[in-house]
């Protein structure tokens, strides 16, 4: 199982009088199991391109496989693709409606066509993977903190048992701790549920933090893709089109542009400690 | 989905009418909608068509969006002729079962239609080519000797004025949801109307909560401005009469007196 996008191109409005073209012949495999980050300036095309993965939009040229389906083709379940590729909206936390938190989650299985009984099930445990404990069960949405309607809103999305979990900036507006939160969540369900995550990022410290693979795009076309540490060799280029390196990458540059010995890439502020320390030992 | 809902149709232009005082504009379209009301021949009707052309001419608004504003009111349009065509008693030409048609009943169906026609003609004129916000300005100054009356014309034109800026917002708020919803297997197109019905409380529970969320944040935004109300409040671009505003009127009431005198 794995999304493909062949040669996608998505303009939005008509052409003639007002078009914008958002995708440009994207070609991407998602494999399952990854880990990926997609990041890119604003109005580069992200959005656009995760709701794609859906059939949420649909691509103006090309197509998109869904396990070797055309997801456009006559026949194809939309509504099953939308069940195995949950995707979460940016601010998801808008878009609860229901009178208790249970039932807000199982908004979604039950569209899926669940039974009751299993839609519920499914919804409870979804809530436990989020951590939302069972005493907020029957609680109204609206008393939730920012952070636990969030989570609710993931678990609304997870409840449907989605192979694939897709999430634009699903850290956008938390403090530090809701971020690590969201973040421990993604990688327990990766790691322990096998659902293969794919999340935007304006943050570069996330992406190599977590992700195994990162996706850079630019003006609706994939400049860059390919594991963290690969990526974020590029530094100036990633300037160029107004994203950066992580800090931690950033200094270990810095330092080996003023004479350091640093040989070793640094993504995440241990790594430069350690690359930091090594090099100060061999300078004794 | 549903982000080609236009509200007030401007059509943006760089014209005379364009140019023209809103405050005009506004009395100018009341004149022309009473003076539709006037006349009783199709001698009339010549008069407003030439008048009407010559503004349109003017406006740089293509004819053909002109026209398009009549979608809208068509089923009234030929259910009033129909109505006015079957029922209007007179000189029959036309008998058949209960179906009488009368030579009367033709001329009020043709009358009362064309009378239909130029008024939605007209005043879609003026909102082609004043911007919604234009006209609030235009309303509060003309509605203004009312204040003496006690009637809040500030707050209901910066009421307005709110509401017209908050509809794009909100169109492109109901996007989001519904696509959210969409994500979560929600369904909005098929099954029986109470079905569709019940699929929208999704959308609207979302919306009327981050419509008060917004409301509240204005308020507060406003509040942090010092906003007060209207007393001692001077506008951005004041609106003052100019020469060609002046002549605008001038036409105006000369039309007006055309339309008395045939």
């Amino acid at each position: 199982m794995s999304i493909v996008l062949k040669n996608v191109s998505y303009t939005y409005g008509k052409c003639g009088s007002d078009c914008k073209q958002a995708l440009k012949g994207i070609n991407l495999e998602i494999h399952k199991g990854e880990f990926l980050a997609i990041v890119g300036h604003t109005g580069s095309g992200k959005s656009t391109l995760i709701q794609l993965l859906n059939g949420l939009e649909r691509a103006t040229e090309g197509e998109v496989y869904f396990g070797g389906e055309n997801i456009n083709a006559k026949g194809f379940s939309m509504k099953s693709l939308r069940s195995k590729v949950g995707l979460v909206f940016q601010y998801p936390e808008h878009q609860l409606f229901e009178a208790t938190v249970i039932k807000d989650v199982e908004f979604g299985p039950r569209n899926m066509g669940q039974e009751p009984l299993q839609a519920e099930l499914n919804s409870f445990q979804a809530l436990k993977d989020v951590g939302i404990g069972e005493e907020l069960l029957d609680v109204s949405v609206l008393a939730l903190s920012g952070g636990q309607k969030r989570r609710v809103a993931i678990a609304g999305v997870l409840a449907m048992q989605p192979e694939f979990l897709v999430l634009d900036e699903p850290m956008a507006g938390l403090d530090p701790a809701g971020r690590k939160e969201i973040f421990a969540l993604l990688k327990k369900l990766h790691r322990e549920r096998g659902i293969t995550i794919v999340f935007v990022s304006h943050s570069m410290e996330d992406v190599a933090e977590y992700a195994d693979r990162v996706v850079v795009m630019n003006q609706g076309q994939i400049v860059l893709d390919g594991r963290p540490r690969r990526v974020f060799h590029y530094e100036k280029e990633l300037q160029q089109i107004g994203l950066g390196v992580p800090q931690a990458t950033q200094l270990a540059h810095c330092l080996m542009e003023r004479g350091a010995d640093i040989t070793q890439d640094c993504l995440t502020a241990e790594e430069c400690a350690t690359a930091v320390l090594k090099w100060l030992g061999t300078r004794q | 989905m549903i982000r080609d809902i236009t509200i007030g149709q401007y059509y943006r232009a760089d014209s005379v009418i364009h140019s023209l005082d809103p405050r005009v504009k506004i009395v100018g379209t009341l004149l022309y909608i009473i003076t539709l009301f006037v006349f009783s021949s199709f001698a009339g009707y010549a008069v407003a068509a030439v008048f009407f052309g010559i503004l349109v001419f003017l406006s740089k608004v293509p004819l053909s969006y002109i026209i398009r504003g009549l979608k809208p009111v068509f089923f009234v349009l030929v259910f009033t002729a129909v109505l006015n065509l079957f029922w209007t008693p007179g000189e029959s030409f036309f008998t058949w079962g209960v179906i009488n048609l009368t030579w009367e009943g033709l001329y009020k169906a043709a009358f009362i239609a064309l009378r239909l026609i130029f008024l939605v003609l007209g005043s879609s004129l003026m909102t082609f080519t004043t911007t919604p916000n234009q006209l609030t300005d235009a309303l509060e100054k003309i509605l203004r000797p009312l204040r003496y009356l006690h009637v809040p014309v500030h707050e209901l034109a910066m009421m307005m004025s709110i509401a017209l800026r908050f509809i794009p917002i909100l169109v492109e708020e109901t996007d989001k949801i519904m696509k959210a919803q969409a994500a979560r297997g929600a369904d909005f197109e098929s099954g029986s109307m109470i079905r569709r019905l019940k699929s929208m409380v999704p959308i609207l529970v979302p919306l009327f909560i981050s419509a008060v969320h917004r409301a509240n944040d204005l308020a507060l935004a406003m509040d942090a401005r010092c906003y007060h109300g209207g007393d001692g409040r001077t506008k951005m671009h004041p609106l003052r009469y100019s020469r060609q505003d002046f002549v605008a009127y001038a036409v105006c009431i000369c039309y007006s007196l055309l339309i008395f005198v045939v």
